[in-house]
């Protein structure tokens, strides 16, 4: 089966230095990918390439949609691909303050995109707006309290909410965990696991936890200036890795 | 159309003949069908019932006019009335769309009225009679400073009566009396950008005009809903213009919205500060926004005017003294007196 994203070795430098060299990875529906590798190491860039919000220097994104079309992402017009992104793809950002519209109530945050798709009638997106809530553990009389009013954990259950209200097929995730306490922590990803199994979502997740990796992903890929030094199942990269960084990054865990 | 010989051609090759405004005003021509270039001259007596006004008066000039001599006609020099008119004219092919314009200081702060002045100069003609309102009053001071600017600057003749007027520059509320086809409507704008207060970013709004992603004016909508039980917008309430722009009707109480629709009169709306000028053609539909399970209604009030009596139009609340004594009235001065004297 062709992957749902591919990316064939995508570049993408910022004046002389290198962000991304060459990097190549899949994905299909059901996966959950996570790209780990140290601050700087290219994973954010890579992230927003994926997400068409950046053009790479050069490389392809291929993406197959609803009908089964294979497309490169260069070759769809903004348009398009600013639908794509409401309806098709989440994005569940690491600063919520980003992904969400922090004036504007959990609601009605979650009910954005639905109204962008057209759904006009108040009642229905209530309804489905409470039903997401719920999903993600949001207590049903939150729901008119503004973003601003909600714990950091909450916030990055309101964003997934917020993405997943339209039933996407691809969600890529930017340390959604980062800043969080560990229980706190433990709970989202929980939800996130549980989501992604019953969605069939497609999942990329950058991160610099190797326990989140673990926890969550079936493929690794390990990140180092810019290019994939390693990539493989998760538990086999993290338990025996091959690659010198990978090791090293292994090894640098501090056991609790 | 006859009129190529009076726009004068010396503007395109730079330079302000300082006396352009002695060679007649060719006025902003927008609707006019192409047969009735025979009729190009107005009735002497009556306004000119076409949505052109003002063909060049036959009397040119000579020391006719009453407006001093230090100024252009109408303030503005012809340069700048021929930038305002081609934006205008963009505005009025695209309804809906927001045009950009370099807007001119004006010898008024902003926030009264520089963008709906400008609109108001680039169009008038000699011919025009002029009302402007402000808050649906006649006799407010914005609206009687405006009225005396043209006045002394133009030498046009103004009116209260929304029946005379060929030009109506308002700041809040369309006059009650039926527009006609012969009327331009110009309204003051401070905000043009319907969706300034959910996206900050100027390059995103243009994006989402440019294709049509009009979600989020919903989400605001949802938000008064959730709030308030009800959609509590109720000026500036967005509206869909022709089926594609969304717009925002400048200060306008939702209460005028359904008089912008279908509307025989041309509508015109200027920004000065944020430089922008948008328009809704004769006859064109304008739906404003709603939910299925809460249709769009206007304000309706209980009591009727203290004044004229009467009852399901718009009212100000008045202060008439500090021990807590007011009264509702009508916000259109000239409908009400008009109904106060066809009462006697």
């Amino acid at each position: 089966m062709t992957p749902l994203l591919s990316a064939q070795s995508l570049t993408k430098t910022y004046g002389g230095r290198t962000a991304c060299a060459g990097v190549d990875l899949d994905v299909t529906e059901g996966e959950v990918l996570a790209i780990v590798g140290e601050s700087g190491s290219g994973k954010s860039t890579l992230l927003s390439m994926l997400a068409g919000e950046l053009a790479p220097d050069s490389g392809e994104i291929r993406y197959r949609d609803r009908e089964g079309r294979v497309r490169a992402l260069h070759e769809i017009g903004p348009a398009e691909l600013r639908a794509l992104s409401r309806t098709d793809w989440g994005f569940v950002r690491q600063d919520a303050a980003q992904g969400l519209r922090m004036g504007v109530s959990a609601g009605g945050n979650v009910g954005e995109r639905l109204m962008g798709l057209g759904e006009r009638h108040y009642g229905h997106i209530r309804t489905r707006a409470l039903n997401w809530l719920d999903r993600v553990e949001i207590a049903a009389d939150r729901i008119d309290d503004p973003p601003t009013r909600f714990s950091g954990g909450m916030r990055q259950r309101l964003q997934i909410a917020r993405n997943l209200v339209t039933a996407p097929r691809l969600v890529l995730m930017d340390e959604p965990t980062s800043g969080l306490d560990v229980s706190v922590q433990a709970r989202l990803l929980d939800l996130i696991r549980r989501l992604s199994g019953e969605l069939g979502l497609a999942v990329i997740i950058v991160t610099h936890d190797l326990a989140v990796a673990r926890l969550l992903s079936h493929r690794i890929a390990v990140m180092r200036a810019g290019r994939v030094v390693e990539t493989g199942l998760t538990d086999q990269v993290l338990d025996d890795p091959a690659d010198a960084y990978t090791q090293l990054l292994v090894s640098s865990v501090l056991a609790a | 159309m006859s009129d190529t010989h009076d726009s004068p051609s010396p503007l395109c090759g730079g330079g302000y003949p300082a006396q352009q405004g002695e060679r007649g005003e060719p006025g902003l021509r927008i609707g006019r069908r192409a047969a009735d270039g025979d009729e190009l001259r107005p009735a002497p007596s009556l306004p000119s019932p076409d949505p052109l006004r003002g063909p060049p008066s036959p009397v040119e000039g000579g020391g006719k006019s009453s407006a001093p001599a230090t100024y252009n006609f109408a303030y503005l020099d012809e340069g700048t009335k021929r930038m305002i008119r081609r934006a205008l004219l963009k505005a009025v092919a695209v309804p809906g769309y927001q045009v950009p314009f370099a807007s001119r200081e004006m010898p008024m702060p902003y926030g009264w009225g520089t963008g709906g002045v400008q609109v108001t100069a680039a169009i008038l003609g000699r011919s025009d009679v002029l009302k402007v309102i402000d808050q649906g009053a006649d006799d407010t001071t914005n609206a009687v400073s405006i009225r005396r600017f043209f006045a002394r600057t133009a030498g046009v003749a103004t009116t209260t009566r929304t029946a005379e007027a060929t030009v109506i520059q308002t700041r809040h509320r369309i006059p009650e009396a039926p527009l006609t086809e012969g009327q331009t409507l110009v309204y003051q704008v401070p905000i043009p950008e319907p969706l300034r207060f959910l996206e900050p970013r100027e390059t995103e709004t243009r994006q989402m005009h440019a294709l049509a992603e009009y979600g989020l004016m919903h989400v605001k909508l949802y938000e008064d809903i959730s709030r308030h039980g009800h959609i509590a917008t109720t000026y500036a309430y967005p509206v869909e213009v022709a089926g594609r722009y969304v717009m925002d009707p400048s200060p306008t109480p939702k209460f005028d919205n359904p008089k912008m629709d279908d509307c025989p009169a041309l509508q015109l709306f200027g920004a000065g500060r944020e430089r922008r000028i948008y328009a809704v053609p004769p006859y064109t539909t304008v739906r404003s926004l709603d939910f299925e399970d809460h249709p769009f209604r206007v304000q309706t009030f209980s009591e009727p005017c203290a004044l004229c009596g009467a009852k399901g139009h718009y009212l100000d609340e008045v202060v008439t003294d500090d021990a807590g004594g007011r009264m509702f009235v009508c916000s259109d001065t000239d409908a009400c007196e008009t109904r106060r004297e066809d009462a006697r």
